[in-house]
């Protein structure tokens, strides 16, 4: 199979079978009375992986945080951690640490009393603490409010001095509950790329929880999606944008257009879907379905194109439609395009000029089309 | 509301308390600080009048000069008083801290519970105040004398062949006022401990400590405020405390509340038991400022 986008850099122990798993889930379910919050999950993460959970709140994503760090213990199955059973290990005696949510800063000490506490617990010696926070108090650009409290500090401040504080004891793993949630836009973007730095130069493994599904494909070299309690799909950012396992996947992560129909040939690699709206698809697929079988096709609408004139695959995967709404995002115009079934297909498009001679307008009659390896096949 | 009427209404805000204060507590203690230097006599009030607004301000300036402290030196010529101060320290910091050796689990057990039926926790540590004080000092004489239900109880769990003499001794008093302040102590901790955020001692924990030095590192440490508080509550009417070692404790029992009692009913001697309630006051008052200053200081610190 081609590679999908672009490659972010040559770490892929995943793909490696003689690489071993750092962090293993095995079988591992977890109920809170009635209620299944992780449901017979398996799941590999690997040394220095920047590993994302992904889901809709409730999925089960924090509760598996919470596990590896010890504060829930697993109904059945285990979990491994650098070969070891981590059963029975509180949280103090294991070499996790977490960053949570909440930040959770000891408000009656200062930051650097809070970056050394950890330390303080394993008993290190006071002046390599000193030494030790000092550091962590640079890595994080701090050393000006040593001598702080938490609350006189701005919030981006406070998860600096959380992040700080969680990373001071080397954990072999660090868990980060929702890293970034309470950050406005601009800062978690910027903060993002230094999470993503700071892993980089420490070598640590980083878990990372999250809803944001933009959070999780900047920063992470895998991610997990979720949904009640299982894992949906493991992959790359790339695949899961491109290549979504599921219609679940497909439509949880980014926009999407997603044909019903039914499989009318599969030849050659290509397998072609006649969709309900009358609408012919000839699309590549690793998958093939069988023939008559139900099928989706989802497309991204950045892989839609929309014209004025009629495309040269017409009429395969093309179709006629006018123009519904049209929304400028300034790097981007987006497009809803109604077929004449009635439907409504988003298309979008760069704005990579700053002018076109002949824009599109609102109520024209367009075609819309895209390539044969444009989107996928979802089997039901 | 116009900006001038929200102007009057902040001054009366600020007002009122002060006024309150004015009112209930520094003209009163004036009045008792006035009768201290004075004399006793055979009259009604019984004491001396030291001077009289009446007698304009030379008359003033002379009722001032007559002024004596021989009570206070009164005071600390009677080995009494001394022991009687003494003592009730004593007994109100030991039940104080008695009262906060139960308290605490009890306010953190219902800081812990369901949030639901927190509102019933926090009610049935209130529904002693519906019985009147005096009636459950009064029980407690019904449960604690020789051939009372605690007694009868042990005797027929087999404990002890012989009743306990624990009423109208000094244990009677420390249970009495245990039992009687215990609210006091609950609801501060309780509206300490319900407002912390869990995550703080798992994080405490995921930092390598143990539960109990989490605990204690964190939980007890930011419970501080609230174990202050209670314990203000506590022992500051626990000193000047009447009616329990009156109903409970026996003759070998001194406390200061008692003394100035029969200072001021049974001797008739206002101006020494003024002496007394200044000198309490005091005791109690300045300690008090002095927290207070080094707090504010350490507060103002942590800016």
């Amino acid at each position: 199979m081609k590679s999908l986008g672009s490659i972010r850099r040559s770490f892929a122990p995943w793909s490696d079978p003689a690489s071993k798993p750092f962090i293993s889930f095995r079988n591992v379910t977890k109920k809170f009375g009635d209620f299944v919050a992780v449901d017979n999950l398996s799941l590999d993460i690997f040394p220095r992986e920047f590993f994302a959970l992904l889901g809709a709140s409730g999925c089960g994503k924090s509760t598996l945080l919470r596990m590896l760090a010890g504060f829930e213990q697993p109904t059945s199955g285990e979990i491994i951690l650098d070969g070891q059973s981590l059963a029975g290990t509180p949280p103090y005696k294991r070499p996790v640490n977490m960053m949570f949510q909440s930040y959770a800063l000891f408000p009656h000490m200062t930051v650097e009393n809070n970056v050394a506490f950890g330390l303080k617990q394993d008993g290190m010696p006071k002046a390599e603490i000193a030494e030790r926070v000092d550091q962590m108090l640079k890595l994080v650009k701090l050393e000006k409010f040593a001598k702080r409290k938490p609350h006189q500090l701005s919030g981006g401040q406070r998860q600096r001095v959380a992040l700080a504080r969680s990373i001071a004891k080397r954990p072999k793993v660090l868990l980060l509950d929702e890293p970034l949630g309470a950050l406005d836009k601009k800062l978690r973007e910027e903060t993002q790329f230094e999470l993503m730095d700071l892993q980089q130069e420490l070598g640590l493994t980083f878990v990372v929880v999250t809803h944001d599904q933009e959070e999780a494909m900047t920063m992470a070299d895998r991610i997990a999606v979720m949904a009640h309690g299982k894992v949906i799909q493991v992959a790359t950012p790339p695949e899961i944008y491109e290549a979504p396992n599921s219609r679940f996947v497909a439509d949880f992560i980014g926009d999407v257009n997603i044909f019903d129909g039914t499989v009318s040939s599969v030849d050659g690699g290509f397998v072609r879907i006649e969709t309900e709206s009358g609408l012919s698809i000839k699309v590549a697929s690793p998958e093939t379905p069988a023939v008559g079988a139900k099928a989706g096709f989802a497309v991204r609408p950045e892989k839609i194109r929309v014209g004025s004139s009629q495309p040269a695959c017409a009429p395969l995967n093309a179709a006629q439609g006018v123009i519904w709404d049209i929304g400028y995002l300034g790097d981007m115009t987006v497009f809803h395009v109604k077929l004449r079934d009635g439907r409504v297909v988003k298309a979008s498009s760069l704005n990579a000029v700053r002018s076109v001679e002949d824009p599109i307008g609102y109520d024209q009659e367009v075609w819309i089309w895209f390539d044969e390896n444009a989107g996928v096949v979802l089997r039901d | 509301m116009s900006k001038f009427g929200s102007a009057i209404f902040n001054r009366l805000v600020i007002i009122i308390p002060y006024a309150w204060l004015l009112f209930f507590f520094l003209i009163p203690f004036f009045i008792v600080f006035r009768i201290s230097l004075s004399e006793t006599a055979v009259a009604m009030p019984p004491y001396l009048p030291v001077f009289s607004w009446s007698d304009g301000f030379s008359g003033i300036i002379d009722g001032i000069k007559q002024f004596s402290i021989a009570n206070y030196v009164w005071l600390t010529e009677d080995a009494l008083y001394i022991k009687a101060y003494g003592s009730s320290l004593w007994i109100a910091g030991v039940s104080t801290l008695v009262t906060l050796l139960i308290a605490y689990p009890i306010a953190y057990g219902m800081a812990q519970a369901p949030k639901t039926i927190r509102p019933t926790l926090l009610m049935l540590v209130i529904l002693p105040f519906w019985t009147s004080f005096l009636i459950r000092v009064y029980a407690w004489i019904a449960i604690l004398k020789p051939e009372g239900l605690f007694n009868q109880m042990l005797l027929t769990l087999g404990i002890i062949d012989q009743p306990l003499i624990i009423l109208n001794t000094n244990w009677a008093i420390y249970i009495g006022i245990v039992y009687s302040y215990l609210p006091f102590m609950v609801l501060p901790l309780y509206s300490a401990l319900e407002k912390m955020d869990h995550s703080l001692t798992e994080a405490a924990q995921d930092l390598g400590c143990t539960p109990i030095s989490a605990f204690w590192q964190v939980t007890f440490r930011l419970s501080l405020p609230g174990v202050i508080a209670g314990c203000m509550l506590v022992f500051i009417p626990a000193v000047g405390e009447f009616v329990i070692p009156d109903l409970l404790g026996g003759s070998e029992t001194l406390m200061i509340g008692k003394t100035l009692w029969n200072e001021f009913n049974a001797n008739r001697d206002w101006p020494v038991s003024s002496a007394v309630a200044t000198i309490l006051l005091l005791i109690l008052v300045v300690p008090i400022m002095f927290f207070q200053q080094a707090q504010a200081k350490a507060d103002s610190e942590g800016r």
